[in-house]
């Protein structure tokens, strides 16, 4: 039996790592094809590189404005994520600890308005806000990360909230505490772990969109993804420096993910489990 | 919270973030549906055309090979990944050493965003493959997948699997370790193959996963945009356009903002039904625990 198991075991674990090569083989051919000249790659993408070369990622980092691009994604992702959770947190106590057919339609709402595709607006959308967006692009866009975003966060910690016993908001209110203390002071602290997850969901879809930023942003305040971009129309002839555009690109996340890797993993989980 | 005083309480708690719900997605849309029903063309609108909009779209013959293209990735992306995520949560759960490595492997791809993505891939496939193509003289990959529709098809499916399964499969694995262990015990005890335990008690008691997953799923393969521009770009000749992207080349390449936007909600409905139809069917097979 136990020997059944062993061979079973191994077997698994080859399988798992097959597959986890094949999943990791185009980072690899990414980063291999980064570090070569132009006629290496063009002579044959699969090999390793023979002379190595770090042109390539100088090359990518100008043309796509790299410091810039990430300073961009950086604050935009930041402050809407942070804006988020501020306002979603006290949106769903509100609506958590308010009995009222007000708070019950509204919750209804914001859960139904999940269904609704950005596609389904983005036409109208664009001829509303226009000259707001002229205005200054990069506070609209968080604006509306806000707008779009306020649903699902707000879903996420009404359950939360919903099982946090109300004797401890009545406690504290017979201390004398008013309402904005209590959510602060008690409330918030205790919805930690589905702030980590609003904070790793929100991130994620901010960092990586590209259809609401293209529709927004200029090019002086274009985010990373938009940068990368920049690679599909010349792509024919760099591939070089498309490669290592690419590789920058992904970069900061992949790190970000490293260093945060529990949170990360334990907070979709608990954000799907709702 | 305290009684009385409520209309304070809303405007500190509840006022600012409903306002800007309103605003940013409330209002638009709203006003998307209304324009369908006018001769708006993106700055003005003077008449109301009743449903010409909507039978001007479906009489549109590239937005009913759109509408089947989406069908068609949306049902066998939705399959794919699912069970490729299924795989892997049970890969990984099979209490290996190396699970927390192999977890970090399959979830990367997750990370990346669709267009990075797209552009990686679409070297893979335009240059990376006809290499060894022709290389190893192998017929498969003579031809770069992307030029073909029906191969362009599957390079789409191959990419959404790769970018999607391993955010699917931390949803499985949590759904895998939640089954009480006693539960496998008993089971064990009374001689279940793994097989069947599998069929017969781990899901069924972990049904919840493969609601969200699915719904994810479902509404990510009709919202999908970035994968395909990046990959395919809609081509050869806009056949390999999901819905998604027709509707902004139908608004913002050619100016057709009306059937853009009749397009638009054609694919909210289909969206919104599909969803509940999904969840519904997924709620019933949950077990009560």
């Amino acid at each position: 039996m136990s020997e059944v198991r062993g061979i079973a075991k191994k077997a698994t674990f080859i399988s798992g790592s097959i597959i986890a090569v094949a999943y990791f083989l185009p980072f690899v051919l990414v980063f291999v094809n980064a570090l070569k000249p132009k006629f290496d790659i063009l002579a044959n993408p699969l090999a390793l590189p023979k002379t190595i070369t770090w042109d390539n990622f100088n090359q990518a980092m100008t043309k796509m404005n790299f410091f810039r691009s990430l300073t961009n994604s950086v604050i935009i992702t930041v402050l809407s994520v942070g804006a988020l959770i501020l306002f979603s947190s006290m949106l769903a106590y509100y609506l958590a600890r308010t009995k009222s057919k007000f708070t019950k339609t509204t919750f209804l709402i914001l859960v139904a308005s999940m269904i609704v595709p950005f596609q389904a607006l983005m036409i109208p959308f664009m001829s509303i806000f226009a000259q707001f967006v002229s205005l200054n692009n990069r506070a609209a866009l968080i604006f509306f990360y806000i707008g779009f975003g306020v649903a699902l966060s707000t879903f996420l910690y009404h359950g939360f909230i919903s099982k946090i016993p109300m004797d401890l908001d009545e406690a504290a209110s017979m201390d004398g505490a008013n309402d904005f203390t209590i959510f602060w002071k008690i409330i918030f602290p205790m919805l930690r772990p589905v702030t980590a997850t609003v904070a790793i969901v929100n991130a994620l879809w901010i960092w990586n969109d590209f259809l609401l930023p293209r529709l927004v942003l200029t090019p002086e305040t274009q985010t990373l993804p938009l940068s990368t971009y920049l690679f599909y129309g010349q792509y024919s002839t760099e591939y070089g420096q498309a490669m290592a555009g690419l590789l920058l690109a992904v970069l900061p996340i992949i790190v970000f993910y490293l260093i945060l890797q529990k949170q990360f993993i334990s907070g979709i989980s608990t954000g799907a489990v709702k | 919270m305290r009684t009385g005083n409520s209309w304070k309480r809303f405007f500190i708690f509840a006022a600012f973030p409903l306002a800007v719900f309103a605003i940013v997605l409330v209002f638009p849309f709203a006003q998307g549906f209304y324009l369908t029903f006018t001769n708006w063309d993106g700055f003005e609108q003077t008449a109301y055309v009743g449903f010409d909009n909507y039978t001007k779209s479906f009489k549109d013959p590239v937005f009913w090979s759109t509408l089947v293209f989406t069908t068609k990735f949306v049902v066998v992306s939705l399959i794919a990944v699912n069970v490729v995520a299924f795989g892997l949560a049970l890969l990984v759960t099979a209490k290996l050493r190396s699970a927390n490595i192999l977890r970090t492997f399959f979830f990367v791809p997750n990370l990346i965003g669709g267009v990075v993505l797209g552009v990686i891939w679409q070297f893979i496939f335009n240059t990376a493959l006809v290499s060894i193509s022709t290389k190893f003289g192998l017929p498969f990959f003579a031809e770069s997948w992307l030029n073909q529709t029906g191969t362009a098809f599957w390079a789409l499916i191959i990419v959404t699997v790769w970018q999607s399964s391993g955010y699917m499969m931390i949803i499985y694995i949590t759904g895998l370790i939640s089954i009480e262990q006693d539960v496998i015990e008993a089971a064990r005890v009374d001689g279940a193959s793994p097989l069947r335990m599998l069929w017969a008690i781990k899901m069924p008691l972990m049904a919840q996963a493969f609601t969200i997953s699915l719904f994810l799923t479902l509404r990510g393969g009709f919202m999908a945009y970035d994968v395909n521009l990046a990959l395919t770009g809609g081509g050869p000749y806009r056949t390999t356009e999901l819905i998604s992207m027709h509707i902004f080349q139908d608004a913002f390449a050619f100016g057709n903002f009306g059937t853009g936007q009749s397009k638009a909600i054609v694919m909210f409905v289909i969206v919104a039904a599909a969803a509940l139809l999904q969840v519904t069917v997924s709620k019933r097979l949950e077990v009560e625990r």
